[in-house]
């Protein structure tokens, strides 16, 4: 194993906020790793008659047995529905769900919980503030900008907005490294753009793009900051404060928590200029024929009968992560995706693509005279799950002039020996395809 | 022999090494190109008839070892044949790579299709062998559409 030395941390840690530019923490503590994947049911389990290898963490993440508990614990015991219900279990479901907005405000380090909506996921997300907070706002003349290397559901939605209300839709390009090419996006903002939206991680990539000096150059042209944080919320002590953005979106799938839910942190002041996204039960105020008013925030944003058994299972998730500490998972992921990196970039016929200043949890390559799809196949025999493809990336993979990639992404849960044998999986592609 | 073996069979892998028929066609009658959205993948088919027949067909593009090699073999498979039998061929294969169809039984009139068999035990990759065939379809149909040159 290569060494891991305090120097190497310091080194590692991002430079998101002028007032942590060196952390100066003492090492976390190593994660028994071991330990720990016996709190992943799953990754027990046997593929094609082999130990599962799962390495498709950044699709999405496994669960832990207390977030699969208190979701069982909920439906068992609790369930009802929330919000004007005077009965016991409908009390017990409304106090579990709005406990847990507390808990994501506190744990992405926003002001109040009303700055935290709860909504499917980071598509969802993104398309609530293009449609709810841009639309409205946006005319002929305006200004939307992205980065080439955003996932489809941060770079279509914008489009998409960009088309509705005649603004020009402008895409900030990255460099071979796959970096944000920095001198040329700070050019593209202009005093007519109004939104500024980036992914803090790559999901390609690996890429850590630099969010607060992004947000530093929107905010001095009156822009807004949306990040998309579906790739850094399970890997890093977040702080939306210290990002700078005004509005972020991420997954609870991708944080260790259940499918269907997500998390929008907006702004209060923001979130209450903006009106509804979807109508319907839950979201008014007041509603006659004549005119309808609306909740304030956060109930204006959540239409309907949200997931709640989802939001009481990702605050465990939260829960979870934050018992094992995000300092410590982050020291191991980096372990793993440095291992990675010197590993793959070592063998004869394997090209990493991109080779990020800052990288996170994320490792894409291409293998010469083998298809990414094929790769993946081939591996998956091996017990080996990982991503082939574009990755929602078209725009990125046009900039490097490839279709697709494989992408091997990790979590804390990941083993060395698990790197190990994505490398004798290669062996195996070369075998398969002669 | 292996889900896998089975799946890459050297016949697949010589065509996706040396894709046979790999160019364009000037004089093409009908050419489409196939997309494959959940990875990106494209080629295209171009074809040209002599009456009924497939007098010329190729294709050329980017994908994986099955779509190139499936792209490659189809194009030997059908030159000469008349719409009918392509349309014949084009159910055949599908009916092969969805696991509908015994190949045992169906070996003489699949001839070298036949070692597509292996993509039913892959449900994930029906849509890689079955590109350069929808492509196919679309090229003739195109050809359909083209006006008659004037005498």
């Amino acid at each position: 194993m290569n060494g891991w030395s305090s120097t190497g941390w310091i080194s590692l840690s991002r430079n998101m906020s002028a007032t942590t530019a060196v952390r100066t923490d003492p090492l976390p503590p190593a994660l028994d790793v071991a330990r720990v994947r016996r709190d992943f049911p799953i990754l027990a389990s046997m593929v094609h008659g082999r130990p599962l290898v799962y390495l498709d963490n950044a699709a999405t993440s496994q669960k832990p047995r207390a977030v699969l508990d208190v979701m069982s614990r909920f439906y068992t015991g609790d369930n009802a529905n929330i919000h004007r219900g005077v009965h016991q279990l409908s009390e017990r479901a409304t106090d579990a769900y709005e406990a847990a907005r507390k808990r994501l405000q506190g744990f992405l380090g926003a002001d109040s919980p009303e700055e935290i909506v709860f909504v499917r996921g980071t598509t969802d997300g993104v398309n609530l503030v293009a449609q709810a907070f841009a639309r409205p706002r946006l005319g002929a003349g305006d200004e939307v900008l992205v980065t080439v290397m955003e996932h489809h559901s941060n770079f279509v939605p914008w489009q998409l907005v960009a088309e509705q209300t005649g603004a020009s839709f402008r895409v900030a390009p990255v460099d071979d490294a796959g970096d944000l090419d920095l001198e040329r996006l700070a050019q593209l903002i202009t005093p007519r753009t109004r939104v500024v939206a980036l992914t803090h991680v790559s999901n390609a990539l690996g890429t850590v793009n630099p969010v607060r000096r992004v947000a530093d150059l929107a905010h001095q042209a009156g822009a807004v900051v949306v990040l998309d944080a579906a790739q850094s919320v399970p890997h890093t002590r977040m702080d939306v404060r210290a990002l700078g953005c005004d509005f972020l979106a991420c997954s609870g799938h991708k944080m260790l928590g259940p499918t269907g839910i997500g998390v929008l942190y907006g702004r209060r002041e923001l979130l209450e200029s903006m009106p509804p996204y979807q109508a319907g039960g839950g979201m008014i105020e007041r509603v006659t024929a004549a005119r309808t008013t609306f909740a304030p925030p956060p109930g204006r944003f959540e239409a309907g009968t949200p997931p709640i058994a989802q939001a009481i299972g990702l605050a465990a998730a939260v829960d979870y992560l934050e018992g094992l500490g995000l300092d410590a998972v982050e020291a191991c992921e980096q372990r793993l995706v440095r291992l990675a990196v010197e590993t793959l970039g070592a063998i004869p016929g394997v090209r990493l693509v991109g080779s990020p200043r800052e990288r996170m949890a994320v490792v894409s390559f291409t293998i010469d005279g083998a298809h990414p799809h094929d790769v993946a196949t081939i591996l998956d025999q091996e017990g080996i799950a990982v991503r082939a493809g574009h990755h929602c990336c078209q725009p990125l993979m046009d900039h490097f002039g490839i279709p697709g990639t494989v992408r091997a992404s990790f979590s804390f849960y990941n083993l060395p020996d698990e790197v190990d044998a994505l490398v004798r999986g290669i062996a195996r592609v070369r075998e398969v395809l002669g | 022999m292996s889900d896998l073996a089975q799946l890459y069979q050297s016949v697949i892998l010589d065509h996706n090494r040396n894709p046979r028929n790999f160019r364009s066609l000037d004089e093409a009658d009908g050419q489409a190109d196939g997309y494959n959205p959940f990875c990106g993948d494209k080629i295209t088919v171009w074809v040209k008839l002599d009456g009924d027949q497939v007098a010329d067909v190729c294709f050329k593009g980017e994908g994986c070892a099955l779509s190139k090699a499936s792209a490659s073999l189809m194009t030997t498979a059908i030159k000469g044949k008349s719409r009918a039998e392509v349309e014949q061929l084009n159910s055949l294969f599908h009916q092969l790579v969805m696991g509908e169809l015994d190949p045992e039984a169906s070996r003489e009139a699949l001839g070298k299709l036949k070692v597509f068999s292996g993509v039913a035990e892959f449900p994930s990759r029906v849509k890689c062998a079955s590109m350069a065939w929808h492509a196919l379809q679309s090229a003739i149909k195109a050809s359909d559409k083209q006006p008659d040159p004037q005498p």
